[in-house]
């Protein structure tokens, strides 16, 4: 058995490795452009047209390379040429726009000029050039997970094999399945979904439970407005993924698994409808595993967008073609889940992970991260900060590192106000947090939450209220409708929340925002109503000043709330006749006064800004005021 | 006009009518059905949720029931130029809310709607992934990062003008023919 295995895979590693070094050894220049959503959201189409445009015309020979994404996605399109008869080593670009590529094939790859001024650095060590590697954004990461992101190209299962894909495969399939579930278990592998329980005591249940047709979901149903992790991981690197759930399908004796993956990500379904059927062709899915007796089928149910499938049972009401609500647990989905069968759900980080610990081992796994939560976590940090991006640290990093070091700081030497951990289930987290260390306890018990991961930072110019809000109008959509306290609880939470941002507030409003949570929390049955008041309770807490400041002041300190603040034009600023703000005004609420000079007409400004951004930094005569009633009260005259 | 809308939605229908038989009769695959009727014709029509409720023997108010819980799936035809606003949480940080404002002003619809004569529609969506872009619109296919105010009425005016230069081509080609 064993030799057949290594016989049917070795062929296939050697068809790899023998396209990887044709692909290495060609004597042309190789250009990686990254071609995930979010690189072709930034343009990388026509950054790749340009190339293949530039190229012909010039008559250069290259290969371009498709890859994923690497998750830094303030540089995106992302390119990184490797032109080695230029004497320089491959380097990395960052914004590459159309002019850009074609510049760059001109003068790069025809006339071996790099041009210094648009490198953002090499990839490896060299004497011409820094190495990105030197940077914090690059050199504090530890990629686990998203180890090939943005490395391989995910359209290829071959470039995954050569990147020593598949090989934690071969190797479990020597084990016995107790074997792969005793190393997960040591390893400390805890769920990458948010609530943390331990994988292998998952698997270990499922294991054990009773069942023909045991089946395994890989929950794909991202579903925080700000968190993009699983959907990067999908389109940049999809067999990972789909080897951790072979690995949990032999581990738990499973023959049917589910890539339950948003039908918003178009790109993902694709590329990981594309990936199951390479794997199949190279007999490392379907029937008989590598020549084992090991049967697995995986298919792809796209979700329809509701945020409460990401929880597991609303997840299998939804596959079975019902609304999604969350049944009563137990019975667990590992005893009783689809139709009726032991099924593990486990997140995409989670299962790709998997092949990472059963290839180096569940000590190598533990050495990475905290006692408690060994491993790395995936972070999309976006908000005021100058790297945005997806960034894997090993759990126990500080905030303070993550967001000052790795993600550069806040931009505009603006001060730091908040984190918001988590998304819609997680908290705000004030600056005397910045040194606690990130990891699933110390989260929790500061009152935030691992959550999905999505991580928005707030300067000082943002309103922590209108944050809550936002969060809450989302949960409030997104409620089930099932259990009254989440129901009606977060519409009356987001009711008050309004009433506080439009100036509204009344005494005693903040009592019932905490009363109210507390209820939700203790009256709902899933995770969504169970977290959707940790927003407004860890703001509460630990920013009550701002919510006072807009009940009795009516005042918003960060002038975010568009009901009390105000833009007023200073007269001893303003520069005679220029017409600027008047111009880029969206509903004519710019007038001149008698001597030219412009004033904004209350009654129509929407406040949208477009005049502070537009006024020359010469004058920065247009000022924003909270509360309202500190603007100077000009009367328009009379239209002639 | 309404005429020409009416015969399309028979065409639609009858469309439908002939891709269900590719389903089996399962309550399963009633989410997959909806998803094809919202791929194929971009939004779902009141009659074929009769249509679905017939073939797979369910209640109409079921596959209503599940047809609106989730977001993929409207009611209405999109434009033909159809705007989304990002609203994740980046975009909300960066006012995505005012850029939204802004489309529905201009445009005198609400977000979920279409203007009459179906030349645009205005949805919000959650993150489309281009954070360092906030805040984004996509118009058709096309994505617009750092978005404001004054570039709304910039965009809009720019596919009237391409739409208007379109008509007088066409014009001129009829004319010469």
């Amino acid at each position: 058995m064993t030799e057949e295995i290594h016989q049917l895979f070795n062929a296939i590693r050697e068809e790899a490795e023998k396209r990887r070094n044709a692909f290495r050894e060609a004597p042309v220049p190789k250009i990686h452009i990254g071609m995930a959503t979010c690189g072709i959201a930034s343009g990388a189409i026509e950054t790749k047209k340009a190339f293949e445009e530039a190229l012909a015309e010039q008559n250069i020979e290259a290969q371009i390379h498709t890859v994923g994404c690497v998750g830094h996605c303030y540089a995106e399109p992302i390119v990184i040429i490797d032109h080695p008869a230029s004497g320089f080593p491959p380097v990395f670009y960052h914004e590459v726009t159309a002019g850009k590529a074609k510049m760059l094939t001109k003068l790069f790859l025809a006339e071996g000029d790099p041009r210094f001024e648009h490198v953002y650095g090499a990839t490896e060590e060299n004497e011409l050039i820094p190495s990105v590697m030197e940077f914090p954004r690059f050199n504090q990461e530890k990629r686990v997970v998203m180890e090939k992101c943005g490395r391989i190209d995910p359209e290829d299962i071959y470039d995954y094999i050569a990147e020593s894909g598949y090989s934690s495969l071969v190797k479990a399939l020597q084990l016995k399945p107790e074997e792969i579930i005793r190393e997960v278990q040591e390893s400390g592998l805890r769920g990458r979904g948010g609530a943390g329980f331990p994988t292998g005591r998952k698997w270990e249940l499922a294991r054990q439970a009773r069942g023909e047709n045991k089946i395994i979901i890989c929950n794909a149903d991202e579903g925080d407005p700000g968190a993009y992790m699983d959907r990067t991981i999908l389109e940049s690197n999809p067999h990972q993924v789909l080897e951790g759930m072979i690995l949990c399908a032999y581990a738990v004796g499973a023959g049917n698994a589910t890539v339950y993956v948003r039908a918003e990500y178009p790109l993902a379904v694709k590329t990981v409808t594309r990936a199951i059927q390479q794997a199949k062709e190279l007999r490392l899915l379907g029937k008989g595993i590598l020549g084992t007796d090991f049967d697995l089928e995986i298919n792809v149910f796209r979700g329809s967008g509701a945020f409460v499938c990401g929880e597991e049972t609303a997840l299998i009401q939804s596959i079975e073609g019902h609304r999604g609500t969350p049944q009563h647990r137990p019975p667990y989905p590992v005893e009783r889940g689809l139709r009726g069968q032991p099924t593990v759900i486990n997140n995409v980080k989670t299962l790709a992970s998997v092949p990472q610990i059963l290839n180096h081992g569940a000590a190598w796994y533990r050495s990475i991260g905290t006692e408690s939560s060994p491993g790395t976590a995936i972070f999309s940090v976006v908000g005021s900060v100058v790297h945005p991006g997806l960034v894997e640290i090993p759990m126990g990093v500080t905030l303070r590192t993550l967001i000052f070091d790795i993600c550069g700081g806040i931009p505009n030497k603006k001060k730091f106000k908040a984190v918001q951990i988590g998304g819609p289930s997680g908290g705000c987290l004030p600056a005397d947090f910045l040194d606690t260390p990130i990891d699933f306890d110390s989260l929790t018990e500061a009152g935030a939450m691992m959550g999905s991961g999505g991580m928005v930072v707030m300067d000082e110019d943002s309103c922590v209220v209108d944050v809550s809000r936002y969060f809450l109008d989302f949960t409030q959509k997104e409620s089930c409708g099932k259990c009254t306290f989440c129901r009606v609880g977060t519409y009356h939470l987001l009711s008050i929340l309004e009433r506080l941002t439009k100036g509204e507030g009344k005494e005693g409003d903040l009592e019932q925002l905490e009363n109210l949570s507390l209820d939700i929390k203790n009256g709902s049955l899933c995770g969504l109503g169970k977290t959707a008041p940790n927003p407004v309770l860890t703001s509460l807490r630990y920013f009550r000043d701002e919510y006072e400041a807009h009940v009795s002041e009516k005042r918003c300190p960060g002038k975010i709330c568009r009901a009390l603040t105000a833009f007023y034009i200073d007269l001893d600023k303003c520069a005679r006749g220029c017409d600027i703000c008047g111009g880029c005004c969206p509903v004519d609420a710019v007038f001149s006064t008698k001597n030219r000079k412009k004033a904004i007409d209350q009654t129509r400004c929407v406040k949208c800004g477009e005049c502070k951004v537009a006024c020359p930094p010469d004058y920065q005569a247009v000022k924003k005021v909270s509360p309202p009633s500190l603007a100077p009260f000009i009367e328009r005259p009379p239209k002639i | 006009m309404d005429e020409e809308i009416l015969t399309e939605e028979a065409l639609i229908l009858n469309d439908i009518r002939s891709h269900l038989t590719t389903f089996e009769k399962e309550r399963g695959n009633l989410i997959p059905i909806l998803q094809m009727i919202q791929e194929k014709h971009a939004y779902i029509p009141r009659e074929a949720i009769k249509l679905v409720a017939e073939y797979l023997e369910i209640p109409v108010c079921e596959v209503y029931g599940v047809a609106t819980f989730y977001n993929q799936f409207r009611f209405h035809p999109p434009g033909k130029y159809p705007i989304k606003v990002c609203l994740g949480t980046a975009c909300h940080v960066r006012s995505g809310d005012i850029i939204l404002e802004n489309f529905e002003r201009k445009l005198e619809i609400k977000e979920g709607e279409t203007t009459p004569d179906r030349e645009f529609s205005i949805e919000r969506v959650a993150c489309v992934g281009c954070c360092a872009l906030a805040p984004v619109a996509i118009v058709g296919e096309t994505v617009h990062g750092h978005m404001a105010p004054s570039k709304v009425e910039g965009l809009l005016l720019r596919i009237r003008i391409e739409k208007e230069k379109q008509e007088r081509e066409k014009l001129t080609i009829s004319g010469n023919n």
